[in-house]
């Protein structure tokens, strides 16, 4: 399943022009306020229509197929759990209104997100969390053939993102619709994207896999500085007994973390913000930081300030260091120059570490 | 006979006015409805003409409105001859009790609903549009249900409302015992009689009963209605 969109769509003076391919998996858009993120996944949902252009969900085109018609399923990002009804009568409201959910489907749902408990409680009596969840669970018993997103977690404090991001990772890895997911925050993205679509001024300026996007230095301006940084791969060694760090594998080497858990071979997302590696043309002696890389540099980006974007190989793996262009010209930077990277093991943002 | 106890006449007035009221609610609650969907949720030319219209009953001296509904409904009125050819007569007549008190209850029930509609979310309609609720649908189980506090408040009032009606319906259908007599006309008519001071507090009691009885109601209904 797929969803396919090349659309033109005007909302008084504002101009959405957009083209998308969300395969399965999880789909990020992400831009600035304003950029036109949510006008676009509303139209994939048939909340607004396009003056022009096709939406192909699932092969056939719904560009102007009615929305209670496209088996869209949307998360808003107020929950919008309708009160005259408890929690069960919203979760089966999709069933009322004639989508074929069968049993197996709902007690699946019901696991996945840990609705149980929920079940027979009121609207008024849920958390910001709990409503979403359920909010979550009703898009998927619509028998959706597309999930789209619109910042389901803005709405939420940050120790219930971290409690709900999980519950949205098990969900990418165990469904096989495509999930379009709107955001505007750069670590959410990096948790969860498999692919990504970049907005910017209403136009898609840039989409690809998530790993090529983020660590491609040109993509800096869209993200912003502190938002720019790579995510790689890993695979958890268990602890190291010399320091009492996690240890963690990917194709270029070692890195020690504090605190993510200890299983071993497990494989997890880690994402590494650019401002939070420094660079050295010797390898470094001395040093408190645990972490230090050998890479290549490939790449650089100049941005309007003082800083540069240095994007550096070590073995398969891309990074991206961000360092003041002043550095850069005493170092005498250059492509294909060997160098060393020193990451800290305290910069892993636990919000970007997931699985 | 003590001094509490009704005579038949009062006894059919009251149940007179019980069933004109009623039958004026129920006729007017789905225009009301409609009228209401329309006022709360579109704009469109014409938007302020219609409110004003269906407003003019609750400003209009009730007299003038008897007046209009005999020029529309009477014998020799536009629709009038309409009528009688389908065996209705409306004029002089307890169904023409209920069209006017229907008619001066209406814009208090409009009113009613249509803040029901201004306060519930078009967000949720939306949400059920996207869960699969074809219009039709979203309007049964979301909308309707979420109004109903409202709903049965505008009923309620209008109910209120109509039981007490006078100008309008002693205009339009007169003051004939049995036939149209109200419980408003009927405390008219006794004021006209000497001696029958006693009957007009019992029927006067009982009118303001009723009256405080359905506002305590729909008062009741209305907090219900802002607390969910």
């Amino acid at each position: 399943m797929s969803v396919e969109l090349d659309i033109k769509l005007k909302r008084g003076s504002f101009e959405l022009s957009a083209k998308l391919q969300a395969p399965a998996g999880l789909t990020v858009i992400f831009g600035p306020s304003g950029s036109g993120k949510t006008t676009l996944l509303r139209a994939v949902a048939g909340l607004n229509l396009p003056h022009q252009g096709t939406i192909h969900i699932d092969g056939s085109d719904m560009s102007v197929t009615p929305p209670y018609m496209r088996s869209v399923g949307y998360v808003f990002q107020d929950a919008r759990l309708l009160p005259h009804l408890d929690i069960a009568g919203n979760l089966d409201f999709p069933k009322k209104m004639g989508r074929n959910v069968s049993a197996e489907e709902r007690s699946e749902v019901i696991e996945l997100l840990e609705l149980g408990p929920l079940l027979g409680r009121a609207v008024q009596d849920l958390s910001g969390g709990e409503a979403q969840r359920v909010s979550l669970g009703r898009a998927l018993l619509s028998a959706p053939k597309c999930l789209c997103m619109d910042e389901p977690l803005s709405a939420l404090d940050h120790g219930l993102r971290q409690r709900i991001l999980p519950f949205l990772e098990r969900l990418r890895d165990q469904t096989r619709i495509p999930i379009i997911y709107v955001t505007h925050d750069a670590s959410e993205m990096a948790r969860l994207a498999d692919h990504i679509v970049l907005m910017q001024n209403g136009q898609t300026v840039m989409s690809g896999p998530a790993s090529e996007i983020l660590s491609n230095p040109a993509v800096v301006p869209i993200l912003g500085v502190r938002a720019a940084g790579t995510v790689i791969s890993v695979k958890t060694l268990g602890l190291d007994s010399e320091t009492g760090l996690a240890a963690v594998a990917f194709s270029g080497g070692r890195l020690l973390l504090p605190d993510t858990s200890h299983i071993v071979g497990r494989d997890i997302r880690l994402r590494i913000a650019a401002q939070d590696i420094v660079l050295a043309k010797g390898r470094p002696r001395a040093l408190s930081a645990l972490n230090i890389l050998k890479g290549t540099i490939t790449g650089f980006h100049r941005g309007q300030n003082s800083g540069v974007m240095v994007q550096f190989k070590v073995g398969d793996t891309v990074f991206l260091a961000r360092v003041t262009a002043y550095s850069a010209e005493k170092m005498g930077l250059v492509l294909s120059q060997k160098i060393f990277a020193i990451v800290k093991a305290s910069a892993f943002d636990p919000a970007g570490i997931g699985t | 006979m003590s001094w509490m106890s009704l005579t038949t006449a009062e006894v059919q007035a009251i149940a007179l006015s019980f069933w004109v009221a009623l039958g004026a609610v129920f006729f007017s609650l789905p225009l009301a409805t409609f009228v209401a969907f329309v006022l709360a949720r579109y704009s469109f030319w014409g938007h302020g003409l219609l409110n004003a219209i269906v407003h003019l009953p609750l400003v209009m001296p009730p007299v003038v409105t008897g007046y209009l509904l005999l020029v529309l409904f009477g014998r020799k009125g536009t629709f009038g001859p309409l009528f009688e050819v389908l065996g209705i007569q409306i004029a002089f007549t307890s169904v023409g009790a209920a069209v006017a008190a229907g008619v001066m209850a209406f814009p208090l029930i409009v009113r009613s609903i249509r803040m029901a509609f201004e306060a519930i979310d078009p967000r949720l309609e939306e949400a059920g549009a996207t869960l699969g609720g074809k219009p039709s649908s979203v309007f049964v189980f979301i909308t309707l249900p979420l109004i109903g506090p409202g709903l049965l408040a505008g009923a309620v009032v209008g109910f209120a409302k109509a039981l007490g009606e006078f100008g309008a319906t002693i205009t339009f259908v007169s003051n004939i015992p049995g036939e149209t007599q109200t419980i408003a006309s009927a405390i008219y008519a006794l004021l006209q009689v000497p001696g029958e001071e006693a009957a007009v507090v019992r029927m006067i009691s009982f009118s303001i009963l009723l009256s405080f009885g359905a506002l305590l109601m729909s008062e009741m209904l209305a907090r219900r209605m802002r607390r969910s």
